[in-house]
């Protein structure tokens, strides 16, 4: 499982960083969604990987700490992916404000 | 707990009340909304000098949001670098916001809420005591300040908007990977209590800490402009309206703060084989910052380039300051950093009012100067006595104390900063190497250089137009600058009590035992009686 979750992080945030340097804002976009989401996977692995663990502990007392998932780095993640959309929204409006004013997608706002 | 205590969360409450209030009124009515955002500004300069009275004290205050113990729930702590650093910022915003009255307020939609969105973002990363709570008020401050960034719209705000934009959210997600390999190691985000569990870190785990404690730091030093991750910031700073630009002077000592606050706290004595690993590399990062800003300064043309290159003087000069890591130099950089931010404000709005001077082919000349250099202008003109109007001398006044503040010249406090950061860097023993050798001469040169680009530019405003456009100065903001400078000024000549305060906060920064001891054993406040709990 770890194998598989550090490729997934890998190709993620190598995808993205790769399109976050192309020129088009629309490629930019894009990239920094990717690297979004290999974020909050990356987060999500420092509670350590669990299977079968819940991160809410039962009422009354705790009965082995072990047993549990670190719900902390859960909630890190669900607050990462609002603050992430939000901004991604708000990247979006320039980008279509900076494509409607000066007529190019590309991030110079001119074409080289 | 009393009343008295909730003082604490005031300076992020007050800001966020108001612009949320702010957004419910149309648009069209302008002075009610200036009258609102001014005053709770104005307020909010009340709060935080009470709040600097109550830091002063010399305690810690930790309040405790959500009545949790410190470790597990989130805290925010007042101290007196937090309560310094809101006083600083609520001081510039009303300069910044009575100055907007004068037309910028009206140039796009919501200025008022978004300025004081920013300010509660702003306050929130002074007071947490939480990094990932440090994240959420950073993302607060960088979401108002895209908006204002983009205020006034235009081809221009909207290219460097989108540079400024993407460059943030990179480096927001640098700063989510840092806190996350720091839990990963620590297992907790509470400041205080990775102090203690720093110290208890393996020699394995070691590496991997050091490792997200710098990519955490690299999302700071973005905002605080360090080169090489500044060249976003002349361009983003010189295209937003003068207001907002000047609000923009402390956003980059956000950064700054933060090192200052983290540095001496998670990696000083207490942190083991780990204490210091950061000195080194901030202090190469900021004597190369310190150049690249000074070389800047002198090669702009445009006032507003200028400024921004100011920007990263200042932010170099503390840079190196942090790295230096003991009490006289960090008190000498606090002192330094309020007198630069003040300054720099100052500039940006002075900037705008001097623009008006120029008539519009001067700056079209201008551009094309920083294009292909300076044209040939040595036509001999019949001089004519020009008398000088009222208007015109106030502005050169105030151009040239700006000129004398940010090039660190005697007597005022510019020069005192940068003496008192000298006087410490000399003062640190048998230590001084080749390193701070080049450091006094990049400070000493910036200055320098500092000083020639302001004559140059004053020259060209004020002495070889032969037909002076008086421009149309409005009190209302001509007043701001007027108060940045006098804060200034009275800075330097109640220089000794500002230093003995900037000497407890060093001290106590570098002394984080206090800090941890009083996050640390705050007891949440009982249940009331009587309730079902």
């Amino acid at each position: 499982m770890e194998l598989v979750l550090s490729l997934g992080i890998g190709a993620l945030v190598g995808s993205g960083v790769w399109l976050l340097l192309r020129p088009r804002t629309y490629q930019v976009i894009v990239g920094l969604s990717l690297i979004g989401y290999g974020v909050n996977l990356f987060i999500f692995s420092m509670g350590r990987l669990r299977v079968n663990a819940a991160p809410v502990l039962p009422e009354g007392g705790i009965p082995d700490p072990a047993a549990f998932a670190d719900p902390v780095p859960q909630a890190l993640v669900l607050t990462a992916i609002v603050i992430g959309f939000a901004t991604t929204a708000l990247f979006l409006v320039v980008l279509l404000a900076s494509r409607g004013l000066t007529g190019s997608d590309h991030v110079d706002g001119r074409e080289p | 707990m009393n009343l008295w205590h909730h003082l604490v969360i005031a300076p992020i409450l007050l800001p966020l009340v108001t612009g949320a209030l702010l957004l419910l009124f149309d648009e069209r009515r302008h002075t009610l909304k200036s009258t609102l955002s001014i005053g709770s500004s104005f307020i909010l300069i009340a709060i935080s000098i009470a709040l600097v009275r109550l830091a002063d004290g010399g305690a810690e205050t930790v309040y405790l949001l959500g009545n949790w113990e410190a470790p597990y729930g989130i805290v925010l702590v007042l101290d007196r670098l937090s309560a310094l650093m809101i006083l600083l910022t609520a001081a510039l915003a009303t300069a910044a916001l009575v100055f907007a009255q004068a037309r910028w307020h009206k140039a796009g939609p919501h200025f008022h809420s978004l300025f004081q969105f920013l300010l509660m973002g702003l306050n929130g990363a002074f007071l947490t005591g939480d990094l990932f709570n440090l994240f959420v008020f950073f993302e607060v401050v960088l979401s108002a300040s895209y908006g204002l960034l983009l205020h006034g719209s235009g081809p221009q705000r909207v290219r460097a908007g989108l540079h400024y934009i993407a460059i943030n959210l990179a480096a927001s997600f640098l700063f989510l990977i840092g806190v996350s390999m720091i839990y990963g190691v620590t297992g907790t985000l509470n400041m205080a209590d990775l102090v203690v569990r720093i110290a208890a870190v393996p020699p394995e785990d070691r590496f991997l800490l050091e490792t997200g404690a710098s990519i955490l730091g690299v999302a700071f030093l973005v905002k605080a402009g360090m080169w090489p991750l500044c060249f976003w910031l002349p361009g983003a700073y010189s295209v937003a309206v003068a207001p907002v630009a000047a609000i923009f002077a402390v956003l980059s000592k956000m950064g700054i703060y933060v090192l200052l606050r983290l540095s001496p706290l998670l990696f000083g004595e207490t942190a083991g084989s780990s204490a210091g690993f950061d000195d080194k590399w901030l202090f190469a990062g900021g004597v190369v910052t310190l150049a690249f800003g000074a070389i800047g300064v002198l090669a702009s043309q445009a006032m507003v380039r200028l400024a921004a290159f100011s920007v990263l003087v200042s932010s170099g000069t503390l840079l190196v300051a942090v790295a230096m890591s003991d009490d006289r130099s960090t008190a000498a950089a606090l002192y330094y950093m309020i007198n630069s931010t003040l300054t720099i404000g100052a500039l940006f709005l002075l900037i705008e009012l001097l623009d008006r001077a120029q008539d519009p082919a001067a700056a079209v000349l201008s551009v094309t100067m920083e294009a292909y250099g300076d044209a040939d202008e040595d036509e001999p003109e019949e001089e004519v006595g020009v008398t000088i109007p009222a208007t015109l001398a106030i502005l050169g006044v105030s151009f040239g104390i700006c000129g004398i503040l940010v090039s660190g010249l005697p007597p005022l406090s510019g020069f005192i900063g940068k003496f008192a950061l000298l006087a410490a860097a000399v003062d640190v023993g048998n230590k001084i190497t080749a390193a701070y050798w080049v450091f006094f001469a990049m400070l000493i040169l910036s200055g320098l250089f500092a000083m020639i680009a302001m004559v140059r530019a004053g020259i060209r405003i004020f002495w070889a137009p032969v037909e002076i456009i008086v421009p149309r100065v409005r009190v209302i903001e001509f007043a701001p600058i007027a108060a940045l400078l006098a804060a200034c000024i009275w800075m330097t000549a109640d220089a000794g009590p500002a230093m003995r305060y900037l000497d407890d906060t060093a001290s106590s920064l570098h002394d984080p035992t206090g800090y941890v001891r009083a996050v640390l054993s705050h007891t949440p406040v009982a249940a009331p009686q009587g309730g079902t709990q």
